[in-house]
């Protein structure tokens, strides 16, 4: 009980900052939640919401899992992707004809190539000690001449029958494929953090990586394992990106994603310096990027303005969040919270502080 | 010790210069420096690029270097290499329109011929020969006659620019701006597919519209691939467009997987772009008739009725996904 | 002696939600004296501090110095007027200069006459004779020397009161003596000196006056040389004393032929311990003395691997083994409570549940995690047999006193259940009361069949504790004492005649 309370404080400047869009959204037109049925697919803007973010969520969970581990970010995401995708196009393309087995089997040949870029930005920064951030520049500066000669210097095409269906909607399912295959990715991980030591070993390492390796925990292990996962977080986002598009695109492809991805980690709450870290947190937070996104071309910006004003709303947010501001939040709670605990003492109920755990010792 | 490294290695890439420069000195062949932005850029670059090595080839008579970079001061240093090295002909598309004066004067000091393709570049027309271009006024233009030519009425327009000021978006907005203020179409949305041309941005644009119930009958989508993203939206929503279709699209840049589109009557027109000024340039100076001053280059629009398989063939850039395949 | 106050508080109250740091507490400095504050953790020492030197604002109560009311926002506020502050963590820059972090951010000027920094910097080392070029980097100096940069850095602000928390903690007996010297220097200047410490000897031989605190009120102000020690202690913990002298040392039955639960032979490490022979039989503690840097902490890493073990072998009840990192270690059934908590020990942003659970989790294995309900019991079960003074098991470690953190890592490992326990200073920089409890709970571990090492700067501790003490200087063993060798002096002797006496133990 008290955790969920813990949990909660802990996601109110995302959730919050969700609610004044929606509110926002709501004044501009109340039938904003409304969905309708259109060619047999849910419509509407929550679920464009979830389709558009698709890719940047799959991100996000992988940043936030660099982030906490290695104490920086990796930038190279949005070209690792592009590298990903243009695997599985060079599969599907040279397969001849297109199979639900080839996509398949292409998908699985861009997964070992995320898993060898998360690979060798790993050793750079856990063996070689490399700053995360310095390590992902080799990527991020090579990565899209890299992905250009495999797509043998055009923007080779996907359409296909199968492609077309991953990338919007299979017929007989009301909801468009991207989602779908968000929400397998975040259970995935879901049932990742139910079933390992993940968050633990990794918060461990973020935190205080000489305390991990005097408790058995290799931090170097931990953070090379982050790269991989990131690895095949790219290859996934670039999976639903290129069958988004209908063709590899390697100079646009998910361009500068790590930029967002790295603001919905801070949004959701996460400290980029490493440690603690809530994936909750980055979901909610890529999904608020998204929906800013959308709420600053529902009211009808100018698009040489347009930027201006997603920096004024990402400062006052990254204000809001900072530990000065928190701060003086929680003092005010606490002084809130202090005199409700007063009042509860006196009725008997559970007491929060030391002194009075104490007290009740004794007794 | 960086620095020193640094200074040795250009050192040594300026040495190889010269003396691959030397080499090639007594061979006949007409000498020209490129100096480009690199094919990672953007698809029209990829086939700008391509374009430049299959024309200026030794089996053309051409013993031409390239260089491709982003950056302004790289491109000014490769000229300035160009010019030591004592090229016939220097051709550039600037990656910044400023700061090539000194360049431009001291390559025409040497008599070397300077030929700018593609980008203009601030300066006395005097310090080049001639500049071979895309107008995109020009584009916008035309793209915005044929919207006018359809015939409807009211107009109601979706505008989705592409890189805010850039000179295509410049150019290609300023049409569809003046014709709205005009009062010959209603722009009922403004949006932008921001720096990298977003399909997914150009998508998001139509889709706030769809949600705000803008009526429109118009998509003006200043790439492909904003326009590609555009007509998913319409898609996911059960919009109609195309030829039957109640919304008419239109794309710019001539990307073959557009005209496909355009052919199948999945879109309704794509305006060209044209990347290719290599063999209008090579065919100046091989005839030793080159003019001076800008020089647009003739650049087509193609509608439904108008697309053929040769033109597609001839002008369309980029992968081609064959006849009757849509790329939705 | 006619003293004159400079600082006065009267009826100082603080409260942080739930607690009352500060009840009504009272306390008067005097021109040139050295005034002791004492108290366990948690009696509100810290929290008067803060409030003297602006960190905290108080909520209730009047400050006056030298007569005039005061009233700090912030700390360069106390600082502009003369109140100077050490504090146990340090807090400078390792990345900057020794010079650099005795002077920058002082002068008002933007710039910096390198040189005459430098200068004024080898003048005031010199003066305190503190073992330190001006140029060399902090982070290369030992935790003693930087706590003594950091001392120079406050007297060196002209200042009238000083504020020393805890300044002796990572400080061996010959470094403490000059920083007595210097104390005593500072006070015939006029300088009133606040000083805080564990250890009570420290007390007597500096202090002139002492304020005792004892949750959060005040006990009372005394004259040092009026005071017994014994009633100081008394007048510290109230009616915990008589716990101290329960202790009763635990003999192990030990034969020749019994196989030791843990032997090494050779061992070295990278942190370059001489090669060393070392044995434990169940139910043994046994200590490592020795100075500061004499090697006794870098043996029990190497035992631990804690350090890159770079030669000799390893058995475990008379079995050879491989134990290369720490992971071997504890899947050997070693534990190691580290010197350092908080660069080693501590998860300080996990709560105390995590911290508590941590390494028997490693044991069990990545794919293995502990259900909430099951993490929440182990957590539960220590928190209450080690008496951890916690909110619940989900309150972050950091938020919790240094005692109560210390207990966290011994729950730590004391669930792990092992069979021999390191304990690398576990009673340093926590209060009285959780000494106790610790050197007990030893005795107690070992009374069941555990066996541990117990390293503490205080010799008594160990006396009191270990059957067998392991004398270390210049990281080599020097001799070994047990029986009636066991006495404070004996220790001290073999340690200073390099243990050439003593050989013949061997």
């Amino acid at each position: 009980m008290r955790t969920s309370i813990k949990n909660f404080s802990y996601l109110f400047l995302p959730l919050s900052v969700l609610a004044l869009l929606i509110i926002i959204n709501l004044i501009k037109g109340a039938d904003y939640f409304s969905i309708t049925m259109v060619n047999g697919a849910l419509y509407g803007n929550i679920p464009n919401i979830f389709f558009g973010a698709a890719e940047l969520v799959i991100l996000s969970i992988g940043m936030t899992l660099v982030t906490a581990a290695s104490r920086g970010q990796d930038i190279s995401i949005g070209e690792s992707a592009t590298i990903t995708s243009a695997i599985f196009v060079l599969f599907v393309l040279q397969a001849g004809e297109v199979t639900l087995f080839t996509i398949l089997v292409g998908f699985l040949f861009s997964c070992i190539a995320g898993l060898a870029l998360g690979a060798f930005n790993g050793v750079l920064v856990s063996v070689f000690k490399v700053q995360p951030m310095v390590a992902s520049l080799i990527l991020f500066t090579g990565g899209r001449s890299i992905a250009f000669m495999i797509d043998g210097k055009l923007s080779p095409i996907l359409a296909n029958d199968i492609s077309n269906k991953i990338g919007t909607v299979i017929p007989g399912v009301p909801i468009q494929t991207p989602i779908i295959l968000t929400v397998l990715f975040i259970v995935f991980f879901a049932v990742l953090l139910k079933t390992t030591n993940l968050k633990l070993y990794v918060e461990t390492v973020g935190i205080n990586p000489n305390a991990a390796r005097l408790n058995g925990i290799n931090p170097k292990k931990i953070i090379f394992l982050t790269f991989l996962i990131m690895g095949f977080c790219t290859a996934v986002a670039g999976f639903i990106a290129v069958n988004k598009a209908g063709r590899h695109d390697s100079v646009n492809l998910l361009k500068l994603i790590m930029m967002d991805a790295i603001l919905a980690v801070a949004i959701g709450g996460n400290s980029l310096g490493g440690g603690k870290f809530s994936i909750t947190g980055s979901i909610i937070g890529a999904y608020t990027i998204e929906m800013l996104n959308r709420t600053l071309l529902r009211l009808e910006i100018e698009p040489a303005m347009i930027k201006v004003f997603k920096a004024i709303f990402i400062i006052i947010l990254m204000v809001i969040a900072s530990p000065v501001v928190r701060l003086k939040i929680r003092k005010v709670v606490d002084k809130v919270r202090s005199g409700k605990t007063a009042v509860n003492q006196s009725k008997g109920s559970t007491p929060l502080s030391t002194a009075n755990i104490a007290r009740k010792k004794e007794e | 010790m960086k620095k020193i490294l640094g200074i040795l290695l250009v050192l040594v890439i300026l040495g190889s210069g010269v003396l691959f420069a030397a080499g090639q000195q007594e061979s006949g062949l007409i000498k020209v420096g490129i100096v480009n932005l690199p094919p990672e850029e953007s698809g029209y670059r990829q086939a700008n690029v391509e374009d430049m090595n299959t024309v200026f080839s030794t089996a053309n008579g051409y013993d031409a270097k390239q260089t491709n970079t982003m950056d302004n001061s790289e491109q000014i240093a490769a000229a300035k290499g160009y010019i030591r090295d004592g090229v016939d002909y220097l051709l550039i598309s600037a990656a910044n329109a400023s700061g090539w004066d000194d360049t431009l004067k001291s390559a025409k000091d040497a008599g070397i011929k300077v030929i700018l393709f593609d980008r203009a570049i601030d300066t006395a027309e005097s310090n080049y020969q001639a500049a071979l271009l895309s107008d995109m006024a020009y584009e916008g233009a035309k793209a915005v006659e044929w919207v006018l030519g359809l015939g409807l009425d009211p107009i109601n327009l979706i505008l989705i620019r592409g890189q805010m000021g850039s000179a295509a978006e410049i150019g290609r907005s300023g049409a569809v701006l003046d014709a709205a203020k005009a009062g010959k179409l209603n722009i009922v949305a403004d949006g932008t597919g921001g720096d990298s041309w977003s399909l997914e941005e150009a998508r998001k644009v139509v889709e706030a519209a769809i949600a705000a119930g803008k009526d429109f009958n118009v998509i003006y989508a200043e790439n492909d691939g904003m326009a590609q993203g555009a007509v998913q939206a319409l898609e996911a929503a059960g919009i109609t467009h195309g030829k039957d279709g109640k919304v008419k699209v239109i794309g710019f840049d001539f990307n073959r997987f557009a005209l496909r589109n355009v052919q199948s009557g999945y879109w309704d027109a794509d305006m060209q772009c044209n990347p290719r000024q290599a063999a209008e340039i090579s065919k100046w100076i091989k005839s030793g008739n080159i003019p001076s001053g800008i020089i647009y280059q003739e650049e087509l629009l193609l509608t439904t009725d108008t697309i053929t398989d040769a033109l597609i063939d001839q002008w369309g850039i980029n992968a081609d996904p064959g006849k009757g395949v849509i790329t939705r | 002696m006619l003293s004159e106050t400079i600082l006065e508080m009267k009826d100082i109250s603080k409260s942080f939600p739930g607690v009352k740091a500060l009840d009504s507490v009272d306390f008067k400095l005097r021109k040139g004296e050295i005034h002791a504050l004492m108290g366990e953790n948690g009696a509100g020492k810290s929290t008067l501090i803060k409030v003297i030197t602006g960190v905290y604002e108080k909520d209730a109560g009047i400050i006056t110095l030298q007569g005039e009311p005061i009233h700090f926002k912030a700390p360069e506020d106390a600082q502009k007027k003369g109140i100077g502050t050490v504090y146990q963590e340090i807090m400078l820059c390792p990345n900057l200069t020794v010079a650099e972090n005795m002077f920058i951010g002082r002068s008002h000027s933007s710039f910096v006459n390198w040189k005459q920094m430098n200068e004024k910097a080898v003048q005031l080392l010199e003066s305190l004779s503190i073992p330190a070029s001006p140029v060399q980097e902090l982070s290369s100096c030992s935790i003693a020397v930087q706590q003594m940069i950091a001392i120079a850095r406050a007297v060196d602000m002209d200042c009238k009161i000083l504020i020393l928390d805890e300044p002796t903690s990572s400080l061996d007996e010959d470094e403490v003596q000059k920083l007595f010297v210097l104390m005593r220097e500072l006070k015939e200047r006029g300088v009133g000196i606040i000083f805080i410490t564990h250890f009570l000897e420290q007390v007597y031989e500096i202090s002139d006056r002492i304020t005792v605190l004892r949750n959060g009120k005040l006990v009372g102000e005394y004259e040092t040389s009026a005071l017994s020690q014994f009633n100081l202690i008394s007048k510290m913990l109230g009616n915990e004393l008589e716990d101290i002298t329960k202790i009763k040392k635990h003999e192990p039955v030990v034969s020749d032929t019994t196989v030791p639960v843990f032997e090494s032979k050779d061992l070295s490490s990278s942190a370059g311990v001489r090669p060393f022979n070392f044995n434990i039989q169940k139910g043994e503690v046994n200590g490592f003395a020795g100075l500061l840097g004499s090697g006794r902490s870098e043996s029990v890493r190497a035992i631990f691997a804690a350090d890159k073990v770079t030669g000799g072998e390893v058995r475990i009840k008379g079995k050879q083994v491989k134990i290369k990192t720490p992971l071997h270690a504890i899947k050997h059934g070693i534990g190691y409570l580290p010197e350092d908590r908080k660069d080693d020990g501590i998860i300080d942003d996990l709560s105390v549940r995590d911290n508590i659970i941590l390494t028997l989790q490693v044991m069990k294995g990545f794919f293995k995690p502990f259900s909430m309900k099951q993490a929440e019991a182990f957590a539960d079960e220590y928190i209450e047999k080690l008496n951890i003074k916690t909110p619940n098991s989900n309150t972050p470690i950091k938020s919790l006193s240094g005692g109560n953190q210390q207990k966290v890592i011994l729950a730590r490992w004391l669930l792990t259940h092992p069979e021999y326990l390191i304990l690398d200073e576990p009673t340093r920089g926590i209060d009285v009361g959780t000494k106790v409890e610790i050197q007990k709970l030893v005795l107690k571990l070992a009374s069941e069949g555990m066996s541990l090492t117990f390293i503490s700067s205080e010799i008594e501790e160990m006396l009191r504790t270990c059957s067998r003490l392991i004398v270390m200087k210049d990281r080599e063993i020097i001799a070994e004492l047990k029986g009636t060798e066991l006495t404070e002096n004996d220790v001290m002797n073999v340690i200073a005649q390099g243990g050439k006496t003593t050989c013949a133990h061997r």
